[in-house]
């Protein structure tokens, strides 16, 4: 299977760990993995902020970089790129190419549980409590999980699920496990007093159920949360699910 | 000319008052965790929203039908119908009819409607005095504050706030914060006024077409009170709160106070219809606006909110900046959503003050998808040069540098600049804003992209610029 990894601007930029990590985890189950060297940001920044005319060139670009290698999925480790891509994607004309590439693209986790169907990861041994942050595209609209209010939907979480094939990994439960951290994109710079306070809130909400460690598949969610909890000298850890996965040991 | 809400600085403000806003943020989130055992108790709740939503989509798309079909049925009553096409025809109206008769005191129940056609402000100069009966409405009227809540008026006020406000209107001791003593002094300053009041007042839950009934949900038995006591009774009811028949109360009142508060119903469920003997009956259908927003088509959603907040209290924006950061009479998810459609410019950071996390979507008992509204809201504000100049040219700059795989680049890896301009490319300005309560992300030693060449790539020459 060829795999095309989407490395979203901020991962390559701060957090190439985390793209290495999904670079090998796709290896490991057999994908052939390429990476369009030409690749940028999938627009979402300019469209969220209303700037659906400033996305376009974006938006056009990414479908050039991921249409014309052969490529049965494109894969990225981010829900909220992929949501906007999948959903949001619409500053461009709607051509064959461009619904292909939209209909092809996968946030990890979903396409490790639902497309490669893999459920273990013998490789992998992480011997600490975590606490799971769903990034809010990837449980309400990529719908990796079930939601706490849909009070009737059969719970279930594809990120659970993957990491309980994870070695001597325990899991504590927030008080609130799905309310937003308040990343929100441009929402964090825009709105500061309350994405700042969302964050200190996530953060502290999982060190009061035991956490050690947030993981999670976004890792947008993750930089604003650690950025908070450095500022207020909290021992809490981050890492992304894929690591996690991939047999980071730290 | 109307000044813009700031809502980033307002809510830095409410967020500064550590105990008012975990308080706030508690008492709220406590409503949403009642409406989620509410809920479970319902096993056919998602038909139940599938059938609400249905009902109010069908009625909004035959809304001139049902609402002639209610005139007609309440004039058949004995009920005078007027029809008020903006907030100051209707405050004309009420004023009129109450002038005309001599009456000057009107007690009323909370109405939301009342609040956005700022009926007290219109009335109260020229002789009528206005009661709110409701307790938190009372308690806002008092300290001369708007409603902070659609369902709990003065949810952003601790006991000690609400001792402070009596002591300085009511007399009553400010001191004593005992919520019982607090409650039953407002309960003997506002019991005489139903006695005394010339006229009363009610909002609208429901306006049944078919019978011309007025349908008004409350906890407090103030609007019953409100309507029996005075000879002169007058509702104001908004266009979009026509149901075409008595049934369908079966599937709203089933879901509204179990989204609201978690109960399953309101202690009273008001069916007003017929004006009893000696006195009159007038209600007041207003448009201000809906009619509108009914022509817009990525918008008329919103026109199916029967207002029970849930909402707001699931919102963790709402529940960390306080209903009267948002300057407006409707604030939270769905104000984000219908404000602009009465002021685009005065409202244009609204649709911004949300992080798109889609819960407000999840718990609408009538399926509004308030995020998408709200993403689409932030489309139309950039259009129509609403935007803040200096974001609108942020963006401008992001749209040519991510469209360029060569400027990203050297953006992305020029030496030492990571940790300096990356923030900014990305964030899109403002660095010192996202360094004020975090710490900013460490640029690596190489991006992904230079690893990739480094160990993947043997050799190949990168990819040509497009």
């Amino acid at each position: 299977m060829k795999v095309g990894l989407f490395v979203p601007c901020y991962v390559d930029a701060f957090f190439p760990e985390v793209a290495i990590a999904t670079l090998e985890l796709l290896e490991r189950f057999g994908c052939e993995v390429g990476y369009p060297l030409n690749q940028t940001c999938c627009g979402q920044p300019m469209a969220n902020s209303g700037c659906e005319a400033e996305a376009a060139d974006t938006e056009a670009l990414f479908v050039r970089n991921f249409s014309d290698q052969g490529f049965d999925h494109i894969v990225g480790p981010s829900g909220s790129c992929v949501h906007h891509i999948r959903d949001h994607f619409t500053a461009i004309d709607q051509t064959a190419e461009v619904q292909h590439v939209r209909a092809h693209t996968h946030e990890l986790v979903e396409f490790l549980h639902d497309v490669l169907g893999v459920r273990e990861f013998p490789w992998a041994e992480f011997p600490h409590t975590v606490g799971l942050h769903n990034g809010c595209s990837s449980l309400r609209k990529l719908g990796t999980a079930s939601h706490s209010e849909a009070v009737h939907a059969v719970p279930f979480s594809k990120p659970m699920t993957l990491l309980a094939g994870v070695k001597g990994i325990r899991f504590v439960m927030p008080e609130r496990p799905d309310e937003c951290c308040g990343f929100g994109g441009t929402f964090s710079v825009y709105e500061e007093p309350v994405s700042a306070r969302m964050g200190q809130d996530k953060v502290h909400d999982h060190q009061r159920a035991g956490a050690e460690y947030i993981v999670s598949a976004d890792m947008s969610c993750l930089m604003h949360q650690k950025g908070c909890a450095e500022r207020m000298g909290m021992p809490m850890k981050f890492i992304h699910i894929a690591q996690v996965l991939n047999g980071a040991h730290q | 000319m109307s000044t813009k809400v700031d809502h980033a600085e307002a809510s830095s403000e409410f967020i500064a008052e550590t105990d008012h806003l975990e308080f706030h943020d508690r008492r709220l989130w406590d409503l949403r965790k009642k409406r989620d055992r509410a809920v479970a108790e319902v096993p056919e709740w998602e038909q139940l929203r599938e059938l609400a939503s249905a009902i109010k989509a069908h009625t909004l798309t035959h809304l001139g039908d049902y609402l002639e079909q209610f005139e007609r049925a309440a004039q058949a009553n004995g009920v005078t119908v007027h029809w008020a096409r903006d907030a100051a025809e209707h405050n004309q109206i009420v004023h009129d009819i109450m002038a005309s008769r001599h009456a000057r005191t009107l007690v009323k129940s909370k109405s939301m409607l009342t609040d956005e056609c700022e009926m007290r402000a219109f009335l109260e100069p020229r002789g009528i005095e206005v009661i709110e009966t409701d307790l938190g409405e009372r308690i806002q009227q008092l300290d001369n504050e708007p409603p902070s809540h659609i369902v709990v008026p003065a949810v952003h006020k601790l006991r000690a706030d609400v001792a402070e406000v009596f002591g300085r209107t009511l007399g009553t001791d400010p001191t004593n914060h005992d919520v019982h003593y607090l409650a039953e002094s407002q309960r003997r300053t506002t019991r005489p006024s139903f006695l005394n009041a010339d006229a009363g007042m009610t909002g609208a839950n429901f306006a049944v077409a078919e019978t011309g009934a007025i349908v008004v949900c409350t906890n407090e038995g103030n609007a019953d009170l409100s309507v029996h006591c005075p000879k002169l009774y007058i509702a104001s009811v908004g266009i979009e709160k026509i149901i075409p028949k008595t049934e369908h109360l079966g599937v709203f009142v089933r879901m509204l106070s179990r989204s609201a508060l978690g109960s399953p119903i309101t202690q009273m469920t008001s069916h007003f219809r017929v004006p009893r003997p000696g006195s009159e009956m007038h209600v007041v259908l207003v448009d201000n606006g809906r009619s509108q927003r009914l022509g817009m088509a990525d918008f008329w959603y919103s026109l199916k909110c029967i207002r029970c907040g849930a909402c707001m209290n699931t919102c963790p924006v709402y529940r960390r900046s306080g209903g009267l950061s948002y300057g407006a009479t409707y604030s939270g998810p769905i104000g984000v959503i219908i404000d602009p459609t009465y002021d685009l410019r005065k409202y244009s950071a609204l649709p911004f003050a949300s992080t798109l996390n889609g819960s407000c979507t999840a718990v609408c008992p009538v399926k509004i998808d308030i995020h998408d509204q709200i993403y689409k809201w932030r489309r139309v504000i950039a259009e129509r040069n609403a935007l803040p100049f200096t974001k609108r040219q942020a963006m401008k700059m992001a749209g040519k540098l991510m469209a360029s795989p060569k400027l990203f680049r050297a953006a992305v890896e020029a030496a030492g600049a990571g940790v300096e301009y990356l923030p900014r490319v990305m964030l899109y300005n403002r660095l010192n804003t996202w360094g004020k309560q975090r710490e900013v992300p460490v640029a690596p030693d190489q991006t992904f992209r230079q690893w990739w060449l480094k160990h993947r790539a043997q050799g190949k020459e990168p990819g040509g610029e497009s």
